[in-house]
């Protein structure tokens, strides 16, 4: 396995009074595509949240470089160069679509990705760069999301449910872009509940069960039982 | 008839600044849902401090807003982000409380500072100058007044909407999380917001200690202006401020005409109709 990026070393995470993760131990190596399936509510998204800043941590529950970054606030954490394409794409309602990517690229991280590259990532966001990102459709306000990260030049670029609640045809489109995304030397972790999907692009897996990881593989080792006794907490 | 025009003028011009005294409030409110019940007594601040610099250095008062401006801005980043930041949260409550002692706390200063005497800044005449157009008799400084207004709040138009500064305001409004996950640091960018508001305070204070006599006691009324200004214009459009600031300008001056003791009331009769007409104001911000 290459040389870590991101370590995650007996991370927890709480809401409250209630625990979500339970001492998690993940390493991703450089350039590589890691895909993190569960159930509804097994901690992918507090994953997330927690990598990205969003959810304060120990510090040394997260290091990325070297660096424990846990209780970094997710300014600091974006500046490092990690950025989240959230659930549910989350644009900014007020700002327009060329808006919501200039904003991504506020950072400003030199490397590939800039409007222009975006706009030849995905052509219809430069038609409708005036418009209000609100008013393109589910697949188009999700290439402005994963193109508003994307502008940023992250190092690791996590998707947060990237095909929920988009059409077939647009989850497969966004999928046949992805290695094009990813070819730019990213790492990248991808959270879904489309399994077929993910597997197909990463070369390692984890699956989450109630905020612990049941099932850790190369993507070509675990088989469809175990994913699926794995998934359900049931035994294969 | 040219009797009423003038009403009517002088209404518009007063509207000038009540919209300065709502533009920081909407400001503030829309950027990071903060009601500033200090905001009045922080014009009234800034009109004192006004009065310091033009006594200490013999200058214009628009010559002190050189370094009033500055000064309050620095004060509004600093309040915000020693202070006001740690009130925000899914409660309104604890910014109300905290601003409204900080409303106390700024009276008190004042009158331990200058006394309750009334004071007022000196213009150099421009108070009391006027122009004549076509029989009608302009104040200069009502239409300074105004033209500031519409400058200001076209300024903060192009910030809110041309800048990668307004970008963050807007972003930072919508959703806080997500503006922070695209590396705004929402405590720095509250702290600009204020001291962009108290900025433009500054110039409603030294504005307003020119047009009229002032005292520590009386920034709780021009809270209210400015509220009334905002409400009526409808929440977060700039523009609607303007004219929220004009139609209680209007409203004021014929109030007066009809009886001097009437102005105050009138106002406030036409914010209680137009919220109850249009509970949104008149111009309320159409989300996309």
């Amino acid at each position: 396995m290459p040389e870590a990026l991101l370590t995650l070393s007996g991370l927890d995470a709480h809401y409250g009074d209630f625990q979500a993760l339970y001492g998690l131990d993940m390493s991703i190596g450089e350039g590589e595509v890691i895909a993190i399936i569960g159930a509804n509510g097994a901690g992918k998204t507090t994953l997330m949240r927690s990598i990205s800043g969003l959810l304060k941590n120990r510090a040394e529950g997260v290091r990325y470089r070297g660096q424990a970054i846990g209780a970094l606030r997710a300014d600091q954490v974006a500046e490092l160069g990690i950025a989240l394409v959230p659930e549910g794409r989350q644009l900014f309602p007020s700002l327009s679509v060329e808006e919501n990517l200039m904003i991504g690229g506020k950072v400003g991280r030199p490397g590939h990705w800039s409007l222009q590259t975006v706009y030849e990532l995905f052509p219809i966001l430069e038609e409708r760069r005036h418009q209000a990102s609100t008013s393109l459709s589910g697949g188009q306000q999700q290439m402005v999301a994963i193109g508003r990260a994307l502008m940023a030049n992250p190092e690791l670029i996590l998707f947060d449910e990237i095909s929920l609640g988009l059409a077939p045809v647009i989850i497969r489109q966004i999928y046949e872009a992805l290695p094009g995304i990813v070819g730019q030397g990213m790492t990248a972790m991808i959270v879904e509940q489309d399994i077929a999907q993910a597997l197909k692009v990463s070369s390692r897996v984890y699956c989450l069960q109630e905020g612990r990881i049941s099932l850790e593989g190369a993507t070509g080792d675990v088989t469809h039982d175990q994913i699926t006794a794995a998934y359900f907490g049931m035994d294969a | 008839m040219i009797e009423w025009t003038g009403v009517i003028v002088q209404g518009v011009l007063l509207g000038g600044l009540y919209a300065l005294f709502a533009a920081g409030l909407s400001l503030i409110f829309g950027v990071m849902r903060l009601v500033n019940i200090a905001h009045g007594d922080l014009i009234i601040l800034a009109a004192y401090m006004g009065l310091t610099t033009t006594v200490m250095l013999g200058v214009h008062p628009f010559l002190a807003l050189l370094i009033v401006m500055p000064v309050m801005a620095g004060l509004g980043y600093v309040l915000q982000r020693g202070i006001l930041n740690q009130t925000l949260g899914d409660d309104i409550l604890p910014p109300l409380l905290v601003t409204f002692g900080l409303s106390v706390i700024i009276q008190n200063a004042l009158l331990e500072t200058y006394t309750a005497d009334p004071r007022k800044l000196d213009g150099g005449g421009i108070e009391v100058a006027s122009i004549d157009m076509g029989g009608l008799a302009i104040g200069v400084l009502p239409l300074m007044t105004f033209l500031i207004a519409v400058a200001v709040i076209a300024g903060l138009q192009f910030i809110f909407y041309r800048t990668a500064l307004g970008r963050g305001f807007r972003a930072v409004s919508d959703n806080q999380d997500i503006a922070q996950l695209m590396g705004l640091n929402k405590a720095h960018v509250f702290g600009l917001a204020m001291a962009l508001a108290l900025a433009v305070v500054a110039i409603a204070g030294i504005l307003l200690g020119m047009r009229t006599s002032f005292d520590p006691a009386i920034g709780g009324g021009r809270l209210i202006f400015g509220f009334e200004a905002v409400i009526i214009g409808g929440l977060g459009n700039l523009w609607g401020t303007l004219a929220g600031g004009v139609i209680l300008g209007v409203a004021q001056t014929i109030g007066a005409k009809i009886d001097p003791g009437f102005q105050i009331l009138a106002g406030h009769i036409a914010f209680l109709i137009v919220l109850a007409i249009r509970p949104n104001g008149l111009f309320p911000r159409v989300d996309h």
